[in-house]
């Protein structure tokens, strides 16, 4: 039983990240009908915010400790940052040990603003393009942003350690009256399910209940329409692209203390992210939601002894047996609209 | 407009001309025409060059470059720049700090990406492209293995880097290849007395294994040598290079009725493991009435820098660490963390190794042809290169010398001091015979000149 909430949590977790980078990726077909391939580098680059908001955060001076030697023997050279400088030593040191959190209010204007950037510099010129012409220029740009990225920041993934309140783990079994330490679950792992919780549900709020949001929708179920109220709906969608690049992002901040960013990252969540969509169906942002959350937790019991011992190899090729299983079933997906990616 | 006219005479003469100096290697002196044609890449004119062939992305990157700074100070002592190093302190005195044969170093490298078909692209590029007369480096078992072939065919020496397989040289041995570092069964012959000190012989393992040659061979060294001390072995799972999280296989050890855990990863990959296997409790478990334990088989440096707080307390075994006090560990120490401002990495100093072995054996057989630097490489011994009395095997090219067992140090003092030398290990303990099992399928074949 323990053992079965642990994979429920694991999938659960990982199926986070899953929906928060599709639900962008769903975002971005449905408004703008453009198939994003630079949607993982956006998650990438979301987590590249996090390493520089900590870095600038320890810019440092350097001074002598004569007590001390290094391992050569010479006085040591102890390193002091500003900020412990500016706002004294105690708040110094938790701005540098909350680097993580507090990008996040950083992160949110930056990816916007690369967002919009990207869908005015680069995508507009592609509307009416074809989806393969879509798909080239923007598997391009992923790969011109990570090289970039590996450029400033090396090839190294970076160790990006979670808050100090947050690095243990937590006794799930005690809490729902199981034998204690039978279930324990690293901090840091509920947090960022429960923050993918509040980023879909705000998602989700901001389409469903303002005025944006309802002509977004609007526009999504017919463009034309909406433009000829005099709305317009292309500004509107560049809003979304750069909300959509915010989300990515955002699950890239909080990514970084799970797994250490790398330049690499945001291919491999790219594919993964893509079958999401498919499964769940291209256009419906719950079935983004749904198929994070349901192949997430398939490919975390895939994992499972028993599973591996059964099928060996299956943790590998769980997630793309299901989505062939679900396109020679239901082309259209497990939510898809009627008519959507079908002609 | 030409005035060129074709004669009979003027025909014959060219012809001549033209035959005599397609003939022209066959019919001057044998020392030209072996240093010219005798096997590939034979350098000509004042220089001779070397393939620094080392992870520069990938898994294993952090241990690549690395073994690049090493190399770049290896170079710079065979050349004479700089204190000399180790080179002051190694026990042959053929090396005189004016490069080899009087011919200076110089260095061309590539990135093996931790991945065998870019790494023997890279290798192949090196040798046809960049015309390096040696391939050395890189940081995973299988690109060692898969260069060292090419290096075979090509007829290049290969002085392995970080490669820690028992098939580098086992099965996978080569005639044109050389190991400098330790293997898993050393690493396992190693460690066995001191898990046995440490956590007795009633304990129940659970394996995570890199999915590769490497893993293989670390889980079942530490098999072997766990369960001669009476462990039982739960579990063994296999587990994808390169897969960040870790959490899916870490979960069903916390259900598996095991208390220990045997980390068959390295690098970035043993980082994750280890960071999370401590992230979701397993070393505040109790199971089996005792303290549930986590061992690395294969330890550094910078992984434990890495791993920060999960690193400590745990035991692992190392090719050797720079707080050792012999002579040549403390001239490399001084040397490296002068130039590049922190102590050299095992990976490092195994490389810097390699580099002055090679430069070595060429100016001790007078020649840069792959077989007689194999012939002087071969029951070489040698001392002061930071492992005490060392011999480079002639049956299987592998280095026989003390090992380390090592644990995550409590108490750090530095950011560099974060491991412990529990034990050095003397050279017979992990010597083993030429025809070990867990060695056996092994066709070294003969040496490969080339050319």
């Amino acid at each position: 039983m323990d053992a079965l909430i642990i994979q429920i949590l694991n999938g659960l977790d990982k199926g986070s990240a899953y929906a928060l980078i599709a639900l962008g990726l769903t975002l971005i077909f449905g408004t703008l009908g453009v198939v994003n391939f630079a949607h993982g580098a956006l998650f990438m680059l979301g987590s590249f915010c996090a390493v520089t908001i900590s870095r600038l955060f320890q810019v440092s001076y350097v001074v002598v400790d004569e007590t001390k030697t290094d391992f050569l023997g010479n006085p040591l050279k102890v390193k002091m940052p500003y900020v412990s400088d500016w706002f004294g030593p105690e708040v110094g040191a938790w701005i540098i040990d909350w680097s993580v959190p507090l990008s996040i209010l950083f992160a949110i204007p930056i990816m916007v603003l690369i967002g919009v950037t990207i869908e005015r510099g680069l995508i507009k010129h592609f509307y009416k393009r074809p989806h393969a012409d879509q798909i080239l220029v923007t598997f391009g740009l992923a790969i011109v942003l990570q090289e970039i990225v590996k450029y400033f920041f090396g090839a190294n993934p970076i160790p990006m350690p979670a808050p100090d309140a947050f690095k243990g783990s937590l006794d799930f079994g005690a809490l729902i009256g199981m034998q204690s330490s039978s279930i324990i679950y690293p901090y840091w792992r509920l947090i960022y399910f429960a923050f993918a919780g509040v980023l879909i549900t705000s998602v989700f709020c901001f389409l469903q209940f303002t005025t944006f949001g309802m002509v977004v929708r609007a526009g999504m179920a017919d463009r034309e329409t909406v433009g000829l109220l005099g709305i317009n709906i292309d500004k509107r969608f560049t809003i979304m692209f750069g909300i959509a690049a915010a989300v990515a992002g955002l699950a890239g901040v909080m990514y970084t203390p799970i797994n250490s960013p790398n330049y690499h990252m945001g291919m491999d969540f790219l594919v993964l992210s893509f079958v999401v969509v498919v499964v769940g169906g291209m256009g419906s942002l719950p079935g983004a939601v749904l198929a994070g959350f349901l192949l997430g937790i398939l490919e975390s019991f895939a994992s499972t002894t028993w599973a591996s011992n059964m099928l060996p190899g299956i943790n590998q090729i769980i997630i793309y047996l299901v989505a062939i299983i679900v396109l020679l079933t239901r082309p259209r997906g497990l939510m898809g609209r009627k008519g959507v990616m079908e002609e | 407009m030409s005035n060129f006219q074709f004669t009979r005479r003027g025909l014959i003469k060219a012809a001549a001309a033209t035959g005599a100096g397609l003939a022209m290697p066959t019919i001057i002196s044998p020392a030209f025409a072996q240093t010219q044609a005798g096997y590939t890449n034979a350098p000509t004119g004042g220089t001779v060059t070397f393939g620094f062939n080392v992870p520069q992305t990938g898994a294993y990157a952090d241990e690549g470059l690395d073994e690049l700074r090493a190399y770049e100070l290896a170079v710079e002592h065979l050349n004479g720049v700089g204190d000399g190093g180790m080179m002051n302190t190694f026990s042959s005195k053929a090396l005189k700090g004016n490069g080899i044969l009087g011919k200076k170093v110089q260095y061309v490298t590539g990135d093996t990406q931790t991945n065998t078909d870019a790494a023997r692209s890279s290798a192949r590029s090196l040798i046809e492209k960049d015309k390096a007369v040696m391939i050395t480096g890189g940081s995973s078992s299988g690109v060692a293995i898969g260069v060292q072939g090419l290096c075979q065919e090509a007829g290049i020496i290969f002085m392995a880097g970080l490669t820690h397989s028992n098939d580098t040289t086992g099965k996978d041995g080569k005639a044109n290849g050389f190991r400098h570092f330790f293997n898993t069964e050393m690493s396992g012959a190693a460690l066995g007395p001191i898990l046995e000190k440490a956590y007795g012989k009633d304990r129940k393992a659970y394996h995570l294994t890199a999915d590769y040659t490497w893993g293989y061979s670390q889980e079942s060294s530490m098999k072997t040598y766990t369960e001669a001390l009476g462990w039982e072995t739960v579990e063994t799972v296999k587990t994808p290079v390169g897969a960040g999280d870790f959490s899916s296989y870490i979960a069903p050890v916390l259900n598996s009725g095991a208390d220990t855990l045997i980390l068959n990863h390295y690098g970035g990959d043993m980082v994750n493991s280890l960071t999370q296997a401590v992230q979701f409790g397993l070393r505040d478990k109790q199971v089996n009435g005792k303290d549930f334990t986590i061992i690395v088989p294969l330890y550094s440096r910078l992984m434990a820098r890495g791993a920060g707080e999960a690193a400590k307390g745990i035991f692992g075994s190392t090719n050797w660490h720079w707080s050792l006090t012999d002579e040549g560990s403390k001239a490399f120490v001084k040397s490296f963390g002068e130039k590049f401002g922190y102590p050299p990495s095992q990976a490092a100093h195994t490389c810097y190794v390699q580099a002055i072995l090679y430069a070595d054996a060429a100016e001790r057989a007078g020649t840069f042809n792959p077989c007689g630097i194999a012939e002087a490489l071969e029951d070489f011994e040698f001392d002061g290169m930071g492992n005490g009395a060392t011999l480079y095997r002639a049956g299987d090219h592998q280095c026989f010398k003390d090992v380390l067992v090592v644990k995550g140090k409590e108490n750090p003092t530095s950011e560099f001091d974060l491991l412990e030398v529990v034990e050095i290990t003397p050279r017979a303990q992990v010597e083993y015979a030429l025809d070990h099992p867990d060695f056996a399928g092994r066709d070294m074949g003969k040496c490969n000149p080339g050319a």
